[in-house]
């Protein structure tokens, strides 16, 4: 153990030194140290890309853009907005798709339903994962777990008036009464 | 006054007796390094300075246990105002203060109840204050509900961190932290000595990830109140209410969410949603227990008392305590870990003074072939380097001198991350010479 108070002294002495030295530098948290980890580790194909709205200088948040090249969303762009919480990888990351999209596992809100961003989520998994999670999404949509009910029962019973629906929808068309955002480009 | 308070506190020797006994002799059970007489109680009455992070429940309980034991300089730190659910626990507080800050409350009652003690009290945030702020107490005792609270404090202090060219920490550098914790009958309380007993972030693994509802579930077939209420706070409130940030501390947007939790719950003939549950899941308060808060607190208060005079060995160094079935308590001696990104000591490294950030990967990779290949390179809160997909944005550190990149000092911590290193960071010591 450590003996608290004949070290007293010094310890101001020396604290003077380092202020003297430079002054005190600001730290990274745990979460910042991982992220950055994550980031540079990073490989993304090339349906996908990544963008930094705060610059380079914040890891915490970004925007996925998903391209799916096959399936019922070929052809579409959809942006997922990531916030990293500071106690990052214990808690997973905050995402949410920034447009509406017509979509089983995704509501008109941009709330994504995928496991490992909720209940499965588990340090070990990184950026990386939850990034093919949500690529998953969209080469294999899950009537199963529906968020966006509707969109789910047609996808169950009727999948090719689902195809037609998601095509129009990606178009900026109408489904139902919903107006859904153009993300063909 | 009244004749019998006169009569009991006339004598300041009488009045420590039972901690004098502790301090001034020698006894089996003492510290190795341990002088006992009349400096040691000098410098627990005089010298020591203790802060408490929390005015709540364990912070109460704590304020009241560090005063009676002697300690005469404390600070409480709360962003808190007490509200009147707190009333049944956080004893230093009445009906009348309902509202008010909670450090200020409990810094006054206990100024007016212990003669010669001292309490500054600071209604704000731990974020709010410097970093350095932290450096003029001996002592942290951590009253807290929050994980993210602790690792901030305990970040804080393993960032004061000194280690010499051994990697031996710097005695004088050390800011130790007692931590407590309760959830029911269940607590915790633990000694960390950065950069000499694990810290908080060594042993994060402790703690269970919050249990969470698949949305799908909340969204579709919710089956109970808190499926309700969560589905009303996470989906219904930002859908509604776009822009507004939650706040589980105004009374209206409790209101709001438990309105609409209660009609969802109706709708879906579920029972149970009120506003005190849903004030629970929102803020996910933990039933809380008095008298565990007391015990652990206790334990806590007897390790700060210790770590100030030596007079007993410390704890080594958690200790759980579980009174759900019986009563038992165990110790556990955790261990550090070797590559821990807040506390490790990393490993030195010495470069020229002019070294540039492309020479000094050069010579890590040089250094460390088996696990660095294309290193990433952080300083402070800082990425000099990155590889990857942002790699062109830091292209035009790569000519810099590392003085520069490191705001013209010539030692500091600096994180290497490489895809080589599957799971860890490597931290390296370095100085330029």
């Amino acid at each position: 153990m450590i003996k608290l108070f004949s070290v007293k002294a010094k310890q101001e002495k020396e604290a003077a030194e380092r202020e003297a030295n430079g002054g005190t530098t600001s730290r990274q948290s745990s979460g910042e140290v991982r992220v950055a980890k994550d980031i540079s580790e990073l490989a993304l194909p090339r349906t996908m890309s990544i963008a930094f709205p705060n610059g380079k200088d914040d890891l915490l948040n970004f925007v996925i853009a998903i391209k799916p090249d096959e399936g019922y969303y070929r052809g579409g762009t959809f942006e997922f907005s990531f916030a990293v919480p500071t106690m990052y990888p214990h808690e997973p990351p905050k995402v949410r798709c920034e447009r509406k999209v017509y979509h089983p596992n995704i509501d008109l809100d941009g709330n994504v339903c995928l496991n490992i961003l909720r209940e499965d989520w588990k340090p070990v998994l990184s950026i990386s994962s939850v990034i093919f999670g949500l690529s998953l999404l969209f080469s294999e949509p899950n009537p199963d777990d529906p968020l966006n009910k509707e969109a789910a029962e047609d996808l169950a019973r009727t999948p090719q008036n689902f195809a037609m629906n998601v095509r129009r929808a990606m178009q900026g068309g109408y489904v139902g009464q919903h107006r859904f955002s153009s993300c063909l480009r | 006054m009244s004749r019998l308070d006169v009569d009991f506190c006339v004598d300041e020797r009488a009045r420590w007796r039972s901690i004098d006994a502790l301090l001034l002799r020698r006894g089996r059970f003492t510290g190795p390094d341990f002088e006992p007489g009349e400096d040691v109680a000098r410098v627990l009455r005089e010298h020591v300075r203790v802060l408490v992070v929390g005015a709540g429940g364990l912070g109460c309980e704590l304020l009241k246990g560090l005063a009676l034991s002697g300690f005469t300089t404390l600070d409480v730190i709360d962003m808190d105002t007490i509200d009147v659910t707190n009333l049944n626990r956080q004893f230093l507080f009445r009906a009348e203060d309902v509202g008010k800050s909670k450090a200020e409350t409990a810094a006054r009652r206990v100024r007016e109840r212990v003669r010669g003690c001292a309490v500054n009290a600071h209604h704000g945030r731990i974020e709010e204050k410097e970093d350095g702020w932290y450096k003029q107490f001996d002592i942290i005792a951590l009253g807290l509900d929050s994980l993210e609270a602790r690792a901030y404090i305990n970040a804080v202090c393993c960032g004061f961190l000194d280690y010499d060219e051994d990697g031996n920490v710097d005695p004088a550098t050390i800011k130790p932290l007692v931590d407590g914790g309760t959830e029911g009958f269940k607590g915790h309380a633990r000694v960390i000595v950065p950069g000499m007993t694990p810290c908080f972030n060594c042993t994060m693994w402790l703690f269970p990830p919050q249990t969470t509802f698949p949305l799908c579930t909340l969204a579709e077939t919710p089956r109970n109140a808190a499926h309700c209420i969560e589905y009303a706070k996470l989906i219904q409130w930002p859908a509604e209410r776009y822009g507004e940030t939650f706040d589980a501390d105004v009374v209206e947007h409790m209101t709001w969410v438990y309105t609409k939790a209660l009609k969802r719950a109706e709708t879906f003939g579920i029972p149970g949603v009120t506003y005190a549950h849903t004030q629970g899941v929102t803020k996910n308060i933990i039933p809380a227990i008095p008298s565990t808060n007391a015990i652990i607190a206790a334990a806590c208060v007897i390790e700060t008392l210790k770590m100030a005079t030596m007079c007993a060995k410390g704890m080594n160094n958690y200790m759980m305590y579980v009174g759900t079935d019986g009563v038992y308590s165990h110790t556990v001696e955790y261990e550090r870990d070797p590559s821990c990104v807040v506390c490790s000591p990393g490993i030195a490294h010495a470069l020229n003074a002019n070294a540039t950030l492309e020479e000094f990967m050069a010579s890590i990779v040089a250094a460390y072939p088996d696990s660095l290949a294309e290193p990433s390179v952080s300083f402070g809160g800082k990425n000099l380097y990155l590889r990857g997909v942002l790699e062109s944005e830091f292209a035009e550190n790569l000519n810099k001198p590392m003085i520069e990149l490191m705001n013209g000092r010539k030692e500091g911590l600096v994180v290497v991350n490489d895809k080589k290193m599957k799971k860890t960071s490597m931290r390296l010591r370095l100085s330029l010479k």
